[in-house]
């Protein structure tokens, strides 16, 4: 007995150093298994209250590019407002507080965002109180950003598309050929969309769109413009490599989607399974 | 000795607000980001309470990991750094370690410059293949881990200059 307390006393630091260890490569192992990190995030009153203040000072520096933005969405959005008025009388159109579509925005801003590791995540400053919730797909006036991983209180965590285990249903624009979104780690401008069948026709410079297959994000938002593209080892599909039109390096101010009728498609696909 | 356990933990918490505010968003060249909050394990008081500087180290790592949304890659890299910190103060520093006499300031150039590249090599090699955690990176484990390092030396060799009356 005295020999094993000798023993233990003698190798403290190592069993102390493999303790600790075990316990960083445990949490390193869950961050690594999607929708699991439960203990370490930086979705908490802490960090979050530090990437908000810290945020706060760096918002006012943009101001002028957010401006841009906002002008260049509202033209975007009149064109499209303006085009309505020829079929539909106009005052039930512009009446567009109470909105009753499938799907319901939110605003929030980005207050934490990286893109330098291999899986990335950005910070948001809503949350739960804000009516916020898991799996809401997280987009810019330009194109998509990711998808909503954690929720707290008052903010939340996005895993965004540039993270190894993103994966999101896209098509092309001109016909339904559909594939799968992914990073592989390289080009923060740059996303991949694997899985194309060979038979769809390609161009460099076509629009991808989103697929509206996930129950997250609405069919036809645009995500970027083919760079090139080549067949994978089987020869049977083609991966395609995407220039995004959002630059992921510089987000200030994001929608946040909520897919109304999401409970009950799955209820119904739930269904059809059993 | 009061003074010297208040400006450790004023360094602890001034390098984690520096790593995770400025640091992070660098990204030199798309990816190059210096980690230069290694400096508090360098800096640790040599002949300090060796489990406690460990659990320090685990906890430094940790926090920033809770910034980074990293797991806990950082805490491991800092845990493996502050590991095998006695055995490369012997290898850089020699017979001066032994005896506990060695100010980081007055000890030569080329002493130094080893004892902090081979400390920021280990911490980024082990922050890196974590952060990957497949060898079919391997590639790009040791392109980041070179480039961040080098970025870090240079980094933490300029600071230790900038701030070395304080050890004097």
């Amino acid at each position: 007995m005295q020999q094993i307390f000798n023993f233990l006393i003698r190798n403290k630091n190592s069993i102390l150093f493999l303790i600790l260890f075990a316990v960083s490569i445990f949490l390193t192992i869950q961050n690594h298994a999607f929708h699991k990190s439960r203990f370490v995030s930086s979705a908490n009153y802490v960090t979050g209250g530090v990437y908000n203040w810290s945020n706060n000072i760096n918002t006012y520096l943009h101001l002028d590019e957010y401006n841009e933005r906002l002008l260049e969405e509202n033209n975007k959005l009149r064109n499209i407002i303006s085009n309505i008025h020829d079929s539909i009388s106009v005052e039930k159109q512009l009446d567009s507080t109470s909105f009753e579509g499938d799907y319901l925005f939110r605003t929030a801003r980005v207050i934490n965002n990286n893109f330098s590791k291999i899986d990335n995540y950005l910070t948001l400053n809503r949350g739960e109180e804000s009516g916020i919730k898991q799996e809401y797909g997280v987009i810019t006036s330009q194109g998509i950003v990711g998808i909503v991983d954690r929720v707290n209180d008052n903010y939340s965590r996005v895993i965004s598309i540039l993270n190894s285990r993103s994966r999101i249903n896209a098509q092309l624009n001109n016909t339904n050929h559909f594939g799968s979104l992914v990073w592989n780690g390289k080009d923060p401008n740059i996303v991949q969309l694997i899985d194309v069948p060979r038979q769809a026709p390609l161009q460099k410079g076509d629009t991808i769109i989103t697929g509206g297959r996930s129950l997250i994000f609405p069919k036809g938002l645009p995500i970027g413009s083919i760079q090139d593209f080549s067949l994978d080892q089987t020869q049977s599909y083609y991966t395609i490599n995407i220039k995004l039109f959002n630059d992921m390096t510089n987000i200030g101010y994001v929608y946040v989607i909520e897919n109304v009728n999401k409970e009950e498609i799955e209820k119904l696909q739930d269904n059809n399974e059993q | 000795m009061n003074s010297k356990l208040f400006s450790n933990i004023a360094r602890f918490i001034v390098l984690v607000f520096l790593q995770v505010l400025i640091l992070n968003n660098v990204n030199l060249a798309g990816y190059i980001n210096p980690h230069l909050y290694v400096l508090f394990i360098l800096l640790y008081p040599f002949a300090g309470n060796q489990s406690l500087f460990l659990f320090l180290s685990f906890l430094l790592g940790l926090s920033v990991d809770i910034f980074e949304d990293s797991g806990g890659i950082n805490a491991a890299a800092c845990l493996v750094a502050a590991f095998v910190r006695p055995n490369l103060l012997r290898f850089s520093f020699g017979i001066s370690y032994d005896h506990q006499n060695i100010r980081l300031a007055a000890t030569p150039f080329g002493a130094k410059l080893s004892y902090v590249f081979l400390m920021v090599l280990i911490h980024h090699f082990v922050l890196f293949s974590l952060e990957m955690f497949s060898l079919n990176h391997i590639l790009l484990i040791l392109k980041k881990t070179l480039f961040s390092s080098l970025f870090t030396v240079v980094l933490t060799l300029l600071s230790l200059s900038l701030f070395s009356k304080k050890y004097r």
